[in-house]
């Protein structure tokens, strides 16, 4: 039990200083780009705690709604709350920030978790509560270094990992038309492989994702529902083992998240009986959150290679394809 | 912490109480003790002198240990690099990203052809260092 507990106890320490280091940088990141008038530290401080509650789940139905509603009023505080902290920032900056104060609340979070059951286990001496712990103390810690790494990318408006699908299709979509959709997501209608392909993905190059399934839903009821398929690009967690980049594919909608946007995209493709397609770009916890590696931004080609052969093998000439690169658009114009 | 100070204190009580046992019975003339009684205090600055060193060198390496963590605690920034072509002679140039870049941001013209924009083509970190394989 003893070395358990030094093991906790060890981490914490880690914890500590990366919890220290990301509330640092977040502050330093608000001073030195939203230049604010007044010290912005006690505003970030309360940000770290902040707290959301979700619906209540004992009648389920309609709960996609309302937890859709939560998430909206939650992106809308915290947008304002970066504002009234950065006043001097322009959107992309904002959404940066954003970034950076999510980064350091997740890791304000899992040190306040950890150092609980550490506490718990010393008052109560129960190896149950420390071994609770301790067992999956490498995953938080490897997590907890993902966050630290993705804080300096979120503040610089680097790319990130989860950058693979926008990425994607802001390659494709990059010199046509460019049109903006529902909450923060952009739209192209590009010719490809004789077919028409509607490309859509979060705004960029400020750090956010979107509402990929309101843009979705949106862009099907526009066609009135006349969409030969819908490809959808996002990263995916690979597997202790398999190769970073490696880029696999199948079917489904490929969203990660509270699952509001894949409920709505999946609703939509029910209604008008449209198959799904889903490729992916492994990768793992640590690389989708840290700058974007070469092995996934060489995977982007990849990536359109296996498009194009979906298209040809699936759909008919002069049909309409909806691709969407899925994930944060940090760093990715389009 | 406070329990590796703590053996780290004992063991230094017991390595000069083995001093002192040997210097007792070195001092003590031969005559007034026999001579098993010197061999018994032989044996137990020996046996203390032990418990002692290694108590300390334990509590000393848990503290060396405990110190290289406190050191080990930094977060790395990667060198992330920022790729930029001209579309029209295609001419790709690398450096080191500024804030601001951003994949397909226009840039100044090409240094070959004037009338043409450069863009952000790609913005990455490379890592050098290979991850360890398993052979299964």
């Amino acid at each position: 039990m003893y070395v358990m507990i030094r093991e906790v106890e060890n981490s914490l320490h880690k914890l500590k200083f990366i919890k220290e280091e990301g509330r640092k940088n977040a502050l330093d990141a608000i001073k030195e780009i939203g230049k604010p008038p007044v010290d912005p530290t006690a505003r970030v401080d309360r940000y770290l705690e902040y707290f959301t509650i979700g619906p209540q789940s004992m009648d389920p139905a309609g709960i996609v709604y309302k937890l859709d509603h939560i998430l909206d009023v939650r992106d809308t505080r915290l947008k304002d709350e970066v504002k009234m902290m950065a006043p001097g920032c322009d959107d992309v900056q904002v959404n940066n920030l954003e970034n950076t104060l999510e980064a350091a609340m997740a890791l304000n979070f899992i040190y306040k978790v950890v150092r609980h059951y550490y506490i718990q286990g010393k008052k109560t001496l129960s190896l149950y509560v420390i071994m609770q712990i301790q067992m999956i103390l490498p995953m938080v810690m490897k997590e907890a270094e993902a966050y630290a790494s993705a804080l300096k990318a979120f503040a610089y408006g680097q790319p990130i990992g989860d950058g693979a699908g926008p990425l994607v299709a802001a390659k494709l979509m990059h010199g046509y038309e460019i049109r903006k959709l529902s909450k923060d997501c952009v739209m192209a209608t590009i010719p490809l492989e004789g077919r028409t392909a509607l490309i859509i993905k979060a705004e960029g190059p400020g750090g956010n994702v979107g509402k990929p399934g309101d843009a979705v839903e949106a862009v099907i009821e526009e066609n009135e529902g006349k969409i030969a398929n819908v490809i959808m690009i996002d990263a995916g967690l690979k597997l202790e083992g398999e190769t970073l980049g490696e880029v696999a594919d199948g079917i489904g909608a490929a969203i990660g998240g509270p699952g509001v946007d894949q409920y709505k995209i999946e609703e939509k493709l029910t209604k008008y009986h449209i198959p799904i397609n889903a490729i992916i770009i492994k990768e793992d916890i640590g690389d989708a959150v840290s700058p974007l590696r070469k092995e996934i931004n060489d995977a982007v080609d990849k990536v359109i290679e296996r498009v194009k052969a979906l298209i040809l093998e699936q759909t008919k000439e002069g049909d309409k394809v909806i691709i969407v690169g899925v994930g944060n658009s940090i760093g990715v114009g389009q | 912490m406070m329990i590796v100070l703590i053996v780290l204190a004992l063991s230094v009580v017991s390595i000069l109480l083995a001093v002192s046992v040997y210097l007792s019975g070195v001092s003590t003339p031969s005559h007034v003790v026999s001579s098993s009684q010197t061999g018994q205090d032989d044996l137990t600055a020996a046996f203390l002198a032990i418990i002692g060193l290694v108590a300390m060198t334990m509590s000393m390496f848990t503290l060396s240990q405990s110190r290289r963590q406190a050191a080990e605690m930094k977060i790395e920034i990667p060198k992330v690099m920022t790729t930029i072509e001209c579309k029209k002679c295609g001419t790709k140039t690398m450096r080191e990203f500024q804030r601001g870049d951003y994949v397909y941001k226009d840039l100044d013209a090409c240094p070959k052809c004037p009338d043409t924009k450069q863009v952000i083509t790609a913005v990455y970190k490379e890592i050098k260092e290979k991850e360890k394989t398993y052979n299964v």
